[in-house]
């Protein structure tokens, strides 16, 4: 094998098992988001069957009122501490999104409830390009970039000075999730109305006939799905420093990807899902340039190893193929367990 | 058909009808180059679209097989002109070549996404092909290193336009004293070709295979229980539909002369469905009807939207591209809502009132 010069310079390099850790640590911070988001489709799909396409767009909608109200809130001057400003803006955001995802139910899916299936997912998708050209003329064509009013600390894990770290955001979005997760399932395993979902997601016919307003019970659901969801835009605007008009979409994707590893229809799926596809896309990111790099071929070669002295890292996967391992995930599980991993079998009912 | 043309009844005039549209149609270029070239080539990518959006209506139309991701085929096409005719690899294959080189390829991409998904339904295939769709528009964007093979984001330049020995569709030639630009050159080809796919679309809707697909998309059970080969079937819809828009990209790369990624984006996939949807799904006039339509109203739009508001308002308030967008996922909406068989409904449907009056 050819000499791999360190092109780290003088910076002492961290130990592998700390780059892991870094991985996963990352990965579970974006898996606990892409779970919240997941938990929204996968409510909605457990009760009518629906994949809720514009759901990533709700999202969106929750990052970008959000910032408004974080940005006018910092502009004001007024003497809040910074954590006090960011439960605000989600406060604010809650029932905005909740509002959107009330209306798009009630417009666009409770009419279609008996067409084919195609039907609902041409307004869907028709709904989420709705939603994005409104967000642009609101908000604006190009990323906004959210304030940055909480000072990031970083917390060793390891006792390498430049080893693996987490973040006081980190911290924070990886417990409210689960506190979210918690929340959500006692609603519906304790509450009346989590049973009055559960009958209706088992025999919507029948669950009427026991006296439950079935359209009421649709509704909340797609409310609370899109509470969820606009938390997780606040997380998602706050952990990577922006929101733009077309986060939703690929969020949306992926955090769907997530229910189908999961399960879909499968609450514990959706938040097992979400946390695995976030370490993978993590692992993926981070390890694919190393596995696919070509000079571990330099000695096969003479030309190539020439190359890699100029360049030592020839990859042929770069973190660039980042987003497509949730769709190469995707694919895998929908053909070799459409079930998922925990849901029953559901791809040749959709 | 029958339905619509109620003429047939009097073929005279179904045969000057005929004749109408055809003097209508070579006539046209010449009408638009007077408004402005631009709509000439307006004219041709509209054409382009039709290819698309028939080629769609195969895999959703016919064989009911929703497919989100299908501009990826029409990327693999002009990518595979591009390569081949560019001086990217100093290749300069002529067209009768490659087309059916992109044609064969986009055919197999076709048959590998189908491949695997034979068993999903609905929704779950539609973003499982999203999902298909989205990964070559990736790697389109990435093939740059470390051997460049797509020149990434950049795109691929100068591509060689359509030769026939001499005969260039890029230049301006004067024939028979007449100007021929090259848009109006390219809009006589893809009209010829148009004309070919629509024929051969007809054919096909009403031969074994068309109505093979048809009972899948009715009933899959039922169809196979019929004596139906269903994987056969859809995987011959997939690679028709694939090879379709393989050629349409083709075409694409050598009109445009240039190429990059951000032509094979979701929203376009999204626009081509819509055009079947619109028009009516699994009805060739329909499609094509879609296909036109929504390739002219942008245009007009944009031609409208900016002025209007400007007298209006006094200054430009919605970007007309935004509104055109916006305008587009309503009509998504509504149409969904009010009108699901599309503008021109499928002639199933229509066949299937008929037989019930008649009784």
């Amino acid at each position: 094998m050819a000499q791999r010069p360190d092109n780290r310079g003088a910076e002492p390099t961290a130990p592998i098992v700390d780059t892991l850790i870094q991985q996963l640590v990352n990965g579970i911070t974006l898996g606990s988001v892409y779970a919240i988001v997941a938990l929204g489709y996968t409510m909605v799909y457990g009760i009518i069957q629906l994949i809720n396409f514009a759901h990533g767009e709700v999202v969106m909608i929750g990052a970008m009122v959000a910032y408004t109200v974080i940005a006018a809130l910092v502009g004001a001057h007024l003497p809040l501490p910074p954590l006090a400003i960011l439960v605000i803006a989600t406060l604010c955001a809650i029932p905005a999104c909740m509002a959107v995802g009330f209306t798009m139910e009630r417009v666009a899916y409770r009419p279609l409830r008996r067409a084919p299936r195609l039907a609902p997912l041409i307004t869907a998708i028709g709904l989420s390009i709705i939603l994005q050209n409104l967000a642009l003329i609101i908000w604006s064509r190009s990323p906004l970039p959210y304030p940055q009013i909480i000072d990031t600390v970083s917390y060793h894990l390891t006792p390498h000075a430049n080893g693996a770290t987490i973040t006081n955001v980190q911290v924070g979005i990886i417990c409210l999730s689960i506190v979210m997760m918690g929340a959500l399932l006692l609603l519906v395993y304790r509450t009346k109305l989590g049973i009055a979902m559960r009958a209706v997601a088992q025999n919507s016919q029948v669950a009427g006939l026991m006296g439950i307003d079935i359209n009421r019970v649709i509704s909340l659901t797609f409310v609370i799905g899109s509470g969820l969801a606009a938390v997780a835009g606040v997380m998602d605007g706050t952990y990577y420093g922006v929101a733009h008009y077309q986060m939703g979409f690929i969020l949306g994707l992926k955090a769907f990807s997530a229910a189908v590893l999961g399960g879909i229809g499968n609450l514990g799926g959706a938040m097992l899902g979400g946390l695995l596809l976030g370490v993978i896309e993590a692992l993926g990111a981070g390890y694919v340039g190393d596995l696919t790099n070509l000079c571990h071929l330099s000695g096969w070669s003479s030309s190539l190893a020439q190359r890699c002295a100029d360049d030592p890292h020839l990859a042929v996967f770069g973190s660039n193929y980042q987003d497509v391992f949730a769709f190469i995930v995707l694919i895998l599980v929908l053909v070799f367990r459409p079930s998922g991993l925990l849901g029953e079998r559901v791809a040749d009912r959709a | 058909m029958r339905s619509y043309f109620e003429l047939r009844r009097h073929p005279g005039l179904e045969w000057a009808g005929l004749a109408l549209v055809a003097v209508a149609l070579i006539a046209l270029p010449w009408v638009l180059a007077d408004i402005g070239t631009a709509w000439v080539r307006i004219t041709n990518l509209a054409i382009l679209y039709c290819f698309l959006a028939l080629g769609l209506n195969i895999v959703v139309g016919f064989a009911g097989l929703l497919d989100l991701g299908y501009i990826a085929f029409y990327g693999v096409g002009a990518y595979v002109y591009a390569l081949l005719a560019s001086p990217q690899f100093g290749l300069h294959l002529p067209f009768w070549v490659i087309l059916p080189l992109g044609a064969g390829l986009a055919c197999i991409f076709g048959v590998l996404l189908g491949a695997p998904t034979l068993k999903l339904r609905g929704d779950y295939l539609a973003i499982v092909t999203l999902g298909f769709g989205e990964i070559i528009r990736i790697f389109l964007n990435n093939l740059s290193s470390p051997f460049n093979l797509t020149n990434g984001p950049q795109g691929i330049t100068l591509i060689d336009p359509f030769r026939i020995d001499g005969f260039s569709f890029a230049t301006t030639q004067r024939v028979l004293g007449q100007t021929l630009s090259s848009p109006i050159k390219y809009y006589y080809f893809l009209l010829a070709v148009l004309l070919v796919v629509i024929v051969i679309n007809l054919r096909l809707q009403n031969s074994r295979i068309g109505r093979a697909w048809e009972a899948i998309r009715e009933d899959e059970i039922a169809a196979r229980a019929m004596g139906i080969n269903t994987r056969n079937m859809k995987l011959l819809a997939y690679a028709m539909g694939a090879s379709f828009g393989g050629v349409a990209g083709g075409m694409f790369s050598a009109m445009q002369g240039f190429i990059s990624p951000e032509s094979f984006v979701l929203v376009e996939s999204i626009m081509v469905l819509s055009m079947v949807v619109l028009g009516g799904m699994g009805n060739v006039f329909g499609v094509v009807v879609g296909a036109l339509l929504l390739s002219y109203v942008p245009e007009v739009l944009r031609y409208t939207v900016g002025p209007v508001q400007q007298a209006v308002l006094g200054r430009t308030l919605i970007d007309p591209e935004v509104f055109r967008m916006l305008l587009f996922g309503l009509a998504l909406v509504l149409m969904m809502l009010f009108r699901p068989a599309g503008i021109l409904p499928s002639a199933l449907r229509k066949r299937e009132l008929q037989a019930r009056t008649r009784e």
